[in-house]
């Protein structure tokens, strides 16, 4: 009796010493040994003070985090007004693309970081503070939480948050990698649109913006592709994009000068084509329409049939005009 | 309520005119415009294909291909026959498959023959596929 209770008991403790070892074994960190080690790197701490701190009332992680970044964009914005935006009562928090759609309807740009540690680091130490995701139980029993990154010491290995009720809540950048990851890896900054994002990539951004097309805020839309094109002057969709958002605004003039501009650094670009008849049409200049859409109908590719709609159009106009005047 | 029905009528038949008038004339202007979301679609589907063309390009998966009889050539057309929404799921799985390592790079070439095998209609080991009749 007494041999069969030690045997169960030692059988326990070798299973809580097997589980232990899994938590342990699944909570490596590779991000954060690679930047410790590494001998690149602001050997400073950095900490962007000035970032706001609003404080977390029950559940609302969620609209203090995306209020924080945004007050620091430039928006007059509280916690209080973003709540009924992004807070999901029956979830007890927000959804990712919550925060995002209410990024946008406040004019500014979400950008989703690549779920790369240092690209968190870099956008902290260029001056913009970073919206993470973190789970701060366990994969099996998770306890979600938003929070804002903004300052960082690599040679103490440490990272500083605006979390939950604390102002300046310090861990080590190991229990951050763990918590992050089991978030994830989810991180956003959110710009106005004339800023870009240190760690941008120029086809995320182009669709990041798209997502401000969808609310139609066509100023906003207009001066993110400018941004864009600050960076990446060639960028054939911000060439576009930009023309676009001019035609939406009704400056036609501006909006031929884009495409012409994508038609000169892409000469093979179609759509570039498409457009610009489009718009040159609308300003009478048939004949110059005509060629532009003929070039793009040459050009051809997946959009073909909406090239030909266009020359189709155009040629109806032509007809209209030429008749008009016999 | 008489005088109410009295109107009616005109009315309606006003309100329906002016929004078959403005379901004509609204998209003549702009449907010609193609939007910055179709450029960037077409333009990451260019990006998605060169990225799997760019993999069958490779030496060592051509020579397994040929070794086991299948011509790179004719693979090549055959991905070029690909939707463009084919090449995005291909694509999709093409990336959880890191490059590098030994023990990957074999569950990647065993992943690449067999969906080949599937394009030219050998297997059947993908539902993405868009099986050629043969």
């Amino acid at each position: 009796m007494m041999r069969a209770t030690k045997a169960v008991w030692s059988l326990l403790g070798v299973g809580l010493i097997v589980c232990t070892l899994l938590i342990v074994g699944c909570a490596n960190t590779p991000q954060t040994n690679r930047l410790l080690t590494a001998p690149d790197g602001p050997k400073q701490p950095i900490e962007l003070t000035k970032v706001p701190f609003f404080p977390q009332t029950a559940y609302q992680c969620g609209p203090a985090a995306l209020a924080t970044v945004l007050t620091w964009a430039g928006a007059a914005i509280t916690p209080e007004a973003l709540a009924p935006q992004v807070y999901i009562p029956g979830r007890q928090g927000s959804l990712q693309l919550e925060l995002l759609a209410a990024s946008r309807r406040h004019g500014f740009i979400p950008y989703v970081l690549e779920p790369r540690l240092d690209d968190v680091l870099n956008e902290v130490a260029t001056g913009t503070p970073v919206l993470v995701l973190q789970n701060l139980g366990l994969s099996w029993y998770p306890k979600w939480h938003y929070a804002v990154v903004v300052g960082f010491d690599l040679l103490a290995g440490e990272i500083i948050l605006r979390s939950g009720g604390e102002a300046r809540h310090i861990v080590s950048l190991g229990v951050f990698e763990r918590t992050w990851k089991r978030g994830g890896f989810w991180a956003m900054v959110s710009l106005s649109p004339d800023r870009l994002p240190h760690t941008a990539e120029a086809m995320r951004y182009v669709q990041a913006i798209l997502g401000l097309e969808r609310v139609r805020r066509w100023h906003d839309v207009k001066v993110a592709y400018k941004t864009t094109l600050s960076r990446w002057p060639g960028n054939l969709a911000a060439q576009i994009g930009l023309g676009n958002s001019h035609y939406a605004l009704d400056d036609l003039p501006q909006a031929e000068a884009a495409y012409r501009r994508a038609t000169r650094d892409h000469p093979t670009a179609a759509p570039a084509f498409n457009n610009l008849a489009q718009v040159l049409a609308d300003q009478g200049r048939l004949q110059e329409a005509e060629e532009a859409v003929r070039q793009a109908v040459y050009l051809g590719g997946p959009l073909l049939e909406r090239y030909e709609q266009t020359l189709q159009q155009i040629l109806v106009r032509q007809r209209k005009a030429a008749g008009g005047h016999t | 309520m008489q005088q109410l029905r009295r109107f009616a009528r005109p009315i309606s038949s006003f309100v329906v005119l002016c929004l078959l008038g403005l379901g004509t004339y609204l998209p003549v202007g702009h449907a010609a415009i193609i939007s910055t979301e179709a450029v960037v679609n077409a333009e990451q589907a260019q990006q998605q294909r060169d990225h799997v063309r760019d993999l069958l390009n490779r030496n060592d998966i051509k020579t397994y291909l040929s070794a086991r009889g299948v011509d790179p050539a004719n693979v090549q057309a055959r991905v070029d026959s690909l939707t463009d929404a084919e090449v995005d799921a291909l694509a999709s799985r093409l990336d959880k498959h890191p490059a590098g390592g030994g023990l990957l790079e074999v569950a990647l070439i065993a992943f690449i023959v067999l969906l080949i095998t599937d394009i030219l209609g050998y297997t059947d080991i993908f539902p993405f596929v868009n099986k050629k009749a043969k």
